[in-house]
């Protein structure tokens, strides 16, 4: 039996622990709501409209919308087939491959923007260098580097998770690989898939250093909300700065309450 | 009884990790029903999975219907497989379930439904077919299992300790039906069971991997029932 003085020894030492975690955990979410209501307070509605009525704006907003779908959307179709591959399938080299998937994660952003630049430098590379190098293609193939990565892990973590006797079951029913794939795992991963649609898509948003290098930040022209910001205060409009930034933090939001409510929040990463 | 084997094992292994399984050997003729025992760990359900073409067999052949499908994949053995949790595809309805097999082959929908309604009466799972799988009970779902895996009217059914997890009530009920399909199917069954009772109620012939035999099989093994083959 414990005593009533061991029994409130203990549940003082209890308190202690929970407060001390509690208050770094409350610390570095304050943190963050700091530096949101920080950007929000700096601005007005009025100068958050003016700076979204400026037609570059406008056009990096567009860009924006349209180079984060296109990357997502060419993510998702390398990442359900390489993560699949990986989750299902042991064969030689597969550490290496999972190791490479991860550069692009712990690369600095600089160094992915300027590897691309000197890729294209290379045949057959160069071929196409004129089209795509400081043009939109290098924006979103500048996003799709980095955003894919992170799709990649994303879907091997979602068919981690699916029992693979399901699709071993719909062989013995008489489906192929291939439908196999398409009527059993593909529905069942719908949650992980959205999920990684979303992520990469935040990653692609956020995307800066590589789109610097390999892109430029020419206006109305390679010009996307990340360097909007950039943009705006290298020219000393630091309400524009802002206001892009709370369209940013807006979208991103957006992102991740999709990727909460009907994503599966186990591979969130 | 009919002498022809409707599953053969000849000399078959299977490496499967670091656990291997070496020179099995097991015939059931066409239309009988036959058991295979052994403790957990054994390699009861490698060899089912090794029939059902899921595992692939490093030595020896694997025949059905006296055809050699050692190499064959899945889809072309023409076996129902029905896994030890049912694997039910939680994504689709009952129905759904039901009629994959039948649906992967492009059987016309008519036929699709006609053949999935009657399975269903069989099984008295008709009530359940507009259900999602996800909320059925354990012998729900693996009524649900057997009827998948036998929509497509499979010659050989392979099940995997079908019965394991279902109450006493539930598995007389369960053992009743795969009676009622023996009689209404011409199928040839291998039944995975660590159950001695459940086996000799079911089976015409046992198969024991002997290894790892467990004691109250040991004990019973001259006592009368179905004949008892040991493996290795």
């Amino acid at each position: 039996m414990i005593d009533s003085d061991t029994r409130r020894r203990l549940r003082a030492q209890d308190i202690g622990f929970y407060t001390v975690f509690a208050t770094i955990s409350a610390t570095y979410v304050l943190l963050i709501l700091l530096l949101l209501g920080a950007d929000a307070l700096s601005t007005s509605p009025r100068e958050f409209f003016r700076a979204l009525a400026k037609p570059p704006i406008q056009y990096s907003i567009l860009l924006t919308m349209a180079s984060c779908t296109i990357s997502a959307i060419a993510s998702m179709w390398v990442a359900i087939p390489v993560g699949y591959l990986l989750s299902r399938h042991k064969f030689p080299g597969r550490s290496l491959v999972d190791a490479i998937l991860d550069i692009p994660i712990v690369l600095p952003p600089l160094v992915i923007g300027l590897s691309l630049l000197i890729l294209f430098q290379f045949w057959p590379f160069s071929l196409i260098s004129g089209a795509v190098v400081y043009q939109i293609p290098a924006v979103i193939l500048a996003q799709f580097t980095v955003a894919c990565a992170f799709a990649v892990r994303t879907m091997r973590a979602t068919f981690d998770q699916i029992d693979p006797r399901h699709e071993q079951v719909a062989l013995t029913l008489g489906a192929s690989r291939m439908m196999a794939f398409l009527l059993v795992v593909l529905p069942e991963a719908r949650r992980g898939m959205l999920t990684a649609l979303t992520l990469a898509w935040a990653r692609a948003l956020g995307e800066f250093g590589p789109l610097l290098i390999f892109a430029g930040t020419t206006r109305m022209k390679t010009e996307v909300l990340s360097t909007s910001v950039f943009l705006e205060l290298t020219i000393g409009d630091l309400e524009a700065a802002i206001a892009v930034s709370l369209l940013m933090v807006l979208a991103a939001v957006v992102v991740l309450v999709i990727a909460r409510v009907w994503g599966t929040r186990e591979v969130l990463t | 009884m009919n002498t022809i084997p409707g599953i053969e094992l000849d000399g078959v292994t299977i490496r499967a990790g670091a656990f291997q399984i070496e020179n099995v050997g097991l015939v059931a003729p066409q239309g009988s029903y036959v058991a295979l025992m052994g403790k957990t760990g054994s390699g009861k359900t490698t060899i089912l999975e090794a029939i059902a073409g899921l595992r692939r067999v490093t030595q020896g052949s694997i025949r059905i219907d006296d055809r050699d499908v050692t190499d064959f994949p899945p889809a072309h053995r023409g076996i129902g497989y029905v896994p030890q949790d049912g694997a039910l595809f939680n994504h689709m309805s009952v129905f759904e379930n039901l009629a994959f097999g039948l649906h992967v082959r492009r059987v016309a929908r008519e036929q699709r439904k006609e053949r999935v309604l009657d399975l269903a009466t069989l099984l008295e799972i008709r009530h359940l077919l507009a259900r999602s799988p996800v909320h059925l009970s354990g012998g729900e779902k693996q009524r649900v299992a057997l009827g998948r895996a036998l929509a497509f009217s499979p010659t050989t059914l392979l099940l995997d300790e079908p019965l394991a997890a279902l109450d006493d009530e539930t598995r007389e009920h369960m053992i009743g039906l795969i009676e009622g399909i023996r009689r209404e199917m011409p199928v040839t069954v291998l039944h995975v069971t660590h159950s001695l009772a459940e086996a000799k109620q079911l089976a015409d012939q046992i198969y024991v991997i002997e290894k790892n035999l467990p004691k109250d099989a040991e004990s019973d093994l001259p006592s009368q029932g179905p004949p008892m083959v040991k493996l290795r």
